[in-house]
């Protein structure tokens, strides 16, 4: 078990190539455990990926690390275990109500209360009067909050937030950054990526990434120091 | 706003590009259009024959005189019958037509030379598996015919006056297992073949292809679901559903068709779970293949396609050349129609349909491991 202070994500030198294409090159990145970190960068600047690797939905071609103290190399199904992974794309069941969909990922994780925790889940998102409407029928915002609750739902340590943000009216997302901090105050890392710089300012750590490289990183006001920096 | 509203050749050809360069990009979608007509032309134009010949047969013979020989080799001559096997015990014939393995069993009885020569036109019994009417009809109206001059040849010379007398051998043809030659009573049971071969395959092939067009693929991966849970998952809900196909099947060929069920049903339910088991198998294997929804369904067509008309389903499967008896004996619907009917018609049991079985099996156990294989745990 990873402690207050200790680092929920170490990894150095993570590449990955399609084809002759580098899409990552040689990333480091230490995240502290119950962190908000946030990821800038262009899109194709190789955030999608970075994450995959991170949750073993890819492996790397260079590089290692551990996520939650886990090689990501060859503990790939233990990590996948104790981190939520938020899609980009909205990858739950559009033919599916809100509450089917989380009693499946439930049962997926083999979790045991089962009830309970999608109830808790439902009512911490505020989805329980909309738990029998068919997926495909939520807004953006609605949909966002229910890939949440289902990320959440095996109560992961790390949370990995892939543009949870994209496509969300201002107001859902400020609900939604507000959960962010509360589930950071109950020693949740989350590593989140986003183009929003206000997005970027809520974040206790940041690291910015173009063509697949590091190019800063740090806290805010260092990275903001860190001057000519171009922002999206 | 008029002249918005007139045909223009350059929209239209803007629009032909673009379906132009999207076929391009769909490799296997071209590749399935121009392989979907040539594999028909191949199996209409080679494979398929209404009038199959060099049909196995076994000689039970008790009169090995001149007559008795020059007899066989006529009906090898006409073209229709093979003899592959020689013997003089009834139970061995009679288990060899249970098994499928001839077609036609050929009696000639102990005083055939001695009835010839006093012109009492012996009796030779064929007797017939007839489960599938094509594949006997017309070797048996090529017996009917040979009957008046099959001894032409011998029946010279003084004995020539015996041709006189009328055909010198009355042959009696006997059916078995259809002896109505009753038509539906082969297509019925083989129908639950295609039927299962038709729907399994699609639905499963859908399967996984759908979970990636939609992006929900990334989300299984990201879970701890095994390979192997995601495949058994996603086929266990549908052999729900080939069971309802198949007794659907049955009841209408008990109670539509009439189609008599000899054999016990509850054996045909076990070897169903086998060969349901198989075209999801199979489905799934091509859903870890395809690379949309699409391509899904023009690979399960493209399996359909031989599993009817090879398979014995449409054309007597011993009508076909060797080439395409040996395809269809690679498809898992080929041997379930050979135990359907034999079951229902011939009254078969686990014994006589166990060489059916193992190909099967073995069928299921190649496409889980492709699929199993094929199927990435990530998204490299």
């Amino acid at each position: 078990m990873t402690g207050i202070g200790e680092l929920a994500i170490d990894v150095s030198g993570v590449t990955k190539r399609f084809g002759d294409r580098t899409v990552v090159n040689g990333i480091d990145l230490q995240v502290r455990t119950g962190e908000i970190y946030g990821f800038l960068g262009p899109n194709g600047s190789g955030k999608t990926t970075f994450i995959r690797m991170l949750c073993g939905l890819l492996t790397p071609d260079a590089g290692s690390g551990t996520c939650l103290g886990l090689d990501i190399l060859r503990e790939q199904s233990l990590i996948k275990r104790e981190v939520g992974y938020m899609t980009q794309r909205f990858s739950y069941y559009e033919d599916l109500s809100i509450r089917e969909n989380l009693d499946f990922i439930a049962r997926i994780y083999g979790i045991g209360a089962r009830k309970a925790a999608v109830d808790a889940s439902l009512a911490r998102l505020g989805l329980a009067n909309r738990s029998a409407q068919l997926a495909g029928e939520l807004s953006g915002g609605w949909k966002q909050r229910l890939a949440l609750a289902a990320c959440l739902i095996h109560g992961p340590r790390l949370l990995l937030l892939d543009e949870p943000t994209a496509g969300v009216d201002p107001k859902a997302r400020r609900e939604f950054w507000d959960e962010i901090h509360r589930l950071s105050s109950e020693g949740i890392t989350v590593l989140i990526t986003t183009h929003y710089m206000d997005e970027a300012e809520r974040c206790h750590r940041l690291a910015c990434l173009a063509y697949g490289n590091l190019l800063v990183k740090g806290t805010v006001s260092e990275v903001i120091d860190a001057a000519n920096l171009a922002t999206w | 706003m008029v002249r918005l509203r007139k045909f223009t050749l350059h929209r239209l050809w803007a629009i032909v590009m673009k379906e132009f360069i999207q076929m391009r990009r769909d490799r296997v979608t071209f590749a399935m259009m121009i392989g979907i007509p040539l594999l028909q032309l191949t199996l209409f134009g080679y494979a398929i024959n209404s009038d199959p010949k060099h049909l196995p047969t076994a000689l039970r013979i008790a009169d090995h005189g001149p007559f008795a020989r020059t007899l066989v080799a006529e009906l090898s001559h006409s073209g229709y019958f093979d003899v592959v096997r020689i013997t003089d015990s009834e139970s061995e014939v009679e288990r060899l037509l249970r098994l499928g393995e001839v077609q036609f069993v050929v009696n000639i009885p102990e005083d055939f030379t001695r009835k010839v020569l006093r012109a009492e036109h012996p009796t030779v019994l064929v007797e017939a598996d007839a489960t599938d009417p094509a594949a006997t009809g017309p070797a048996i109206s090529a017996v009917s015919a040979l009957a008046a001059t099959a001894l032409d040849r011998d029946l010279t010379g003084p004995l020539s006056r015996l041709r006189a007398t009328g055909p010198a051998v009355d042959f009696k043809v006997h059916a078995h297992y259809n002896p109505e030659n009753i038509t539906q009573y082969n297509v019925v049971p083989g129908l639950m073949g295609v039927v299962l071969t038709m729907t399994m395959v699609v639905i499963t092939a859908l399967a996984i292809t759908r979970e990636r067009e939609r992006g929900t693929m990334e989300n299984l991966l990201a879970t701890p679901a095994r390979p192997t849970e995601v495949m058994v998952g996603k086929i266990l809900p549908y052999i729900v559903v080939g069971y309802i196909q198949v007794s659907l099947i049955l009841l209408a060929a008990r109670f539509l068709f009439g189609v008599p069920m000899v054999g016990s049903l509850t054996l045909l339910y076990a070897v169903s779970l086998l060969f349901i088991a198989a075209n999801l198998a199979m489905g799934i294997t091509f859903s870890t293949l395809a690379q949309n929804q699409l391509q899904a369904v023009q690979m399960a067509f493209f399996f359909f396609l031989p599993s009817i008309l090879l398979s014995g389903f449409m054309f007597p499967f011993r009508g076909m050349p060797v080439w395409a008896q040996w395809i269809g004996s690679c498809l898992p619907i080929t041997h379930f129609l050979r135990i359907v009917r034999g079951i229902l018609l011939k009254g078969n049991g686990l014994p006589e349909i166990y060489p059916e079985i193992w190909p099967i099996a073995l069928f299921v156990l190649i496409s889980m491991v492709v699929g199993v294989k094929r199927y990435r745990q990530t998204l490299d």
